[in-house]
């Protein structure tokens, strides 16, 4: 309870939690407050904001409205964060789990492996699944998700090699516990926190590598995205750059949240970082990213 | 002088004795193999294979044909045969062709690496130096004024995304101010020679390098800034001040060497995504090296290409990781003489 009055006496957590509120709302409300295809043209193309009544943002260059687009864009722009972050999670705390309960010869496989994923870069890597598995939105949830696991494995591993020395562990042992028993309810559960912090951190990172895959033209065609947007802003660049400027500000703005967030959380829940007053990041979950 | 050199060079030998460094060269063989491993699977991965490829393109897909192009490409083979073969052709440096362009994969691959190099080799070099610098500024009073202002747009430059940074950019100093060249890595209107040609050079790396140098900047800043208080607060620091150490003195003589290993570390953690940013960059600018050609292997689905470009990456952040440890070796005595 003190941490959680801790967290929300931050700054930091007010906005990150304000931006993210946003975002979510914005994406709730898409269906609602703009029922059409974010796609179909509907105006004059290349207006600027405010130029136009009924278009505060303006239009594109084939006259789709970008506030249209910039509430749908978040739709997958959240999904696909979201849904890479439970793919990173459940494969981190898998892997790193059992490498750092086990130890010996599973550890030194599982890290190989986990050090391997972390040494080809991440995004090339997720590019070329995608590429070769035909842009999608799963696809894209697919190729991030198998390449953002590594930081969460590696914490999870020493989470899990200090706790399994701990008397409680120990007593379950005793008791006759299975070795399923003391990773997912011993275990695991107390080794949920720093997990569950750097959540945020996860989701930061796969919404700016999906804005990166669409900006490269590596999107679901069938879908908007900011990324997309800025892409095809792109070829307006020099008469028309507040389409570049619009749907750019919105990934900036919800990252921003997201890592506000997830400082605020740094801050509040790793007793480590609140002894030493002021420290703030913790180096070992600053994941890659673009 | 000399006696400074050969100093650095025994450490540098006395390290490469060392236990890390064993572990590098293990893993880069081991990286070596997983990394060609991968490529085949993700060749295997992909709908049809090679043959149908070139079958489809030269138009003749004559059953016979087709069986001669399979027996020359080893396709008849099974696939434990076909992973052997790709393996010993991938240590001897033979990655293939790529159709895309024409050319020999590796060939290509030499041809645009010394670009990407001088990019992310500069902005590297920028970021880190700049990074550690504001972040020993941030640290001399945390939630000082100072700090406040350099944490605040450490986390702005920490959260844009780099194509839009690279973007806004260009729309700032290309379009608007026509300061600075939007794209290219020299000016193709006017011949320029010697130091001209340097100059134009120079010029047109400004903007491709900021772009990279205001993300990992920030990335910098941050992490030596966290560095430096927990530093700040250990008992030899004490002492230095006790012994009436003055306060610059002790930053730049006791603490910084400590805060900086950190920062090494990250320096090695990141070079990976570092080489995956250069595409986006690249791209962006028309810089003409392994991120263009990765992107151009990706329009084209130059699969062979693309996992070319991916052995090469793992093998450089490999690279930088072993030029990592010899720097920690030189910084922290510890490492040096525990074996």
């Amino acid at each position: 309870m003190k941490k959680i009055l801790h967290f929300f006496g931050q700054p930091s957590a007010f906005f990150g939690v304000l931006l993210l509120v946003l975002a979510v709302g914005a994406a709730l409300s898409a269906n609602w407050l703009f029922p059409g295809d974010p796609l179909d043209m509907v105006a004059a193309p290349y207006q600027w904001p405010g130029a136009t009544s009924g278009f505060p943002l303006g239009t594109d260059l084939m006259g789709r409205d970008l506030l249209a687009g910039l509430f749908h864009g978040a739709r997958v722009s959240l999904y696909v964060g979201g849904s890479v972050a439970v793919i990173a999670l459940v494969l981190g705390i898998l892997i790193g789990g059992i490498a750092g309960y086990f130890g010996g010869l599973i550890d030194q496989l599982l890290m190989a492996i986990t050090e391997f994923f972390q040494t080809v870069p991440p995004f090339l890597l997720a590019i070329i699944l995608v590429a070769i598995l035909t842009p999608s939105l799963t696809t894209i949830v697919f190729a991030l998700g198998v390449t953002a696991w590594p930081s969460i494995a590696r914490l999870t591993r020493g989470e899990f090699i200090v706790l399994r020395e701990r008397e409680f562990v120990s007593a379950s042992v005793a008791i006759g516990a299975s070795d399923a028993h003391l990773i997912f309810i011993e275990i695991l559960p107390n080794a949920m926190t720093p997990i569950l912090v750097s959540t945020a951190l996860l989701v930061a990172n796969a919404i700016l590598s999906e804005a990166a895959l669409s900006f490269l033209g590596l999107g679901d065609p069938n879908v908007v995205s900011w990324g997309s947007m800025v892409g095809t802003g792109r070829e307006a660049l020099r008469t028309a750059w507040y389409m570049i400027a619009v749907p750019g500000s919105a990934i900036a703005l919800t990252v921003l949240g997201l890592n506000l967030l997830s400082d605020a959380l740094h801050t509040a829940f790793n007793p480590r970082l609140r002894r030493k007053r002021g420290a703030g990041v913790a180096p070992d979950v600053q994941a890659v990213r673009l | 002088m000399l006696q400074m050199t050969s100093g650095i060079v025994g450490r540098i030998a006395g390290r490469i004795a060392g236990r890390r460094v064993r572990r590098r060269l293990i893993q880069l063989v081991l990286v070596l193999l997983g990394t060609t491993v991968l490529n085949f699977v993700l060749l295997k991965l992909m709908p049809g294979d090679l043959v149908d490829v070139i079958a489809s393109e030269s138009g003749n897909v004559s059953p016979q044909y087709v069986a001669e192009l399979r027996e020359a490409y080893g396709l008849n083979h099974s696939v434990a045969w076909q992973l052997l073969h790709y393996v010993g052709h991938a240590l001897r440096l033979d990655l293939g062709f790529s159709f895309r362009f024409g050319e020999p994969v590796a060939t290509l691959i030499f041809e645009r690496l010394p670009a990407t190099l001088v990019l992310t080799g500069t902005a590297l070099v920028i970021s880190v130096l700049l990074g550690v610098l504001l972040g020993v500024l941030a640290a001399r009073r945390p939630h000082g004024f100072v700090d406040t202002l350099l944490s605040t747009l450490a986390t702005l430059g920490y959260s844009a995304p780099m194509f839009w940074t690279a973007l806004m950019l260009i729309v700032v100093f290309g379009v608007h101010l026509e300061w600075l060249p939007i794209g290219g890595i020299v000016d193709t209107n006017i011949a320029h020679h010697g130091f001209g040609l340097l100059l134009d050079r120079l010029r047109h790396l400004v903007l491709p390098a900021a772009t990279l140098v205001l993300y990992y900047v920030a990335v910098f800043a941050r992490l030596s800034r966290a560095s430096m208080i927990e530093t700040l607060q250990e008992d030899f620091i004490r002492t230095a001040r006790a012994k009436g150490g003055r306060p610059w003195y002790v930053v730049t003589h006791h603490a910084l060497r400590h805060a900086v290993l950190p920062v090494l570390t990250m320096l090695g953690l990141q070079s990976s995504a570092l080489l995956g940013g250069s595409i986006i960059v690249e791209t962006v600018f028309g810089w003409p090296g392994l991120g263009q050609l990765s992107f151009e292997a990706i329009k084209s689905r130059d699969v062979n290409l693309l996992v070319g470009v991916l052995l090469l990456s793992a093998v450089l952040v490999v690279v930088l990781n072993l030029v990592v440890d010899l720097l920690y070796g030189l910084i922290d005595p510890r490492t040096r003489h525990r074996q």
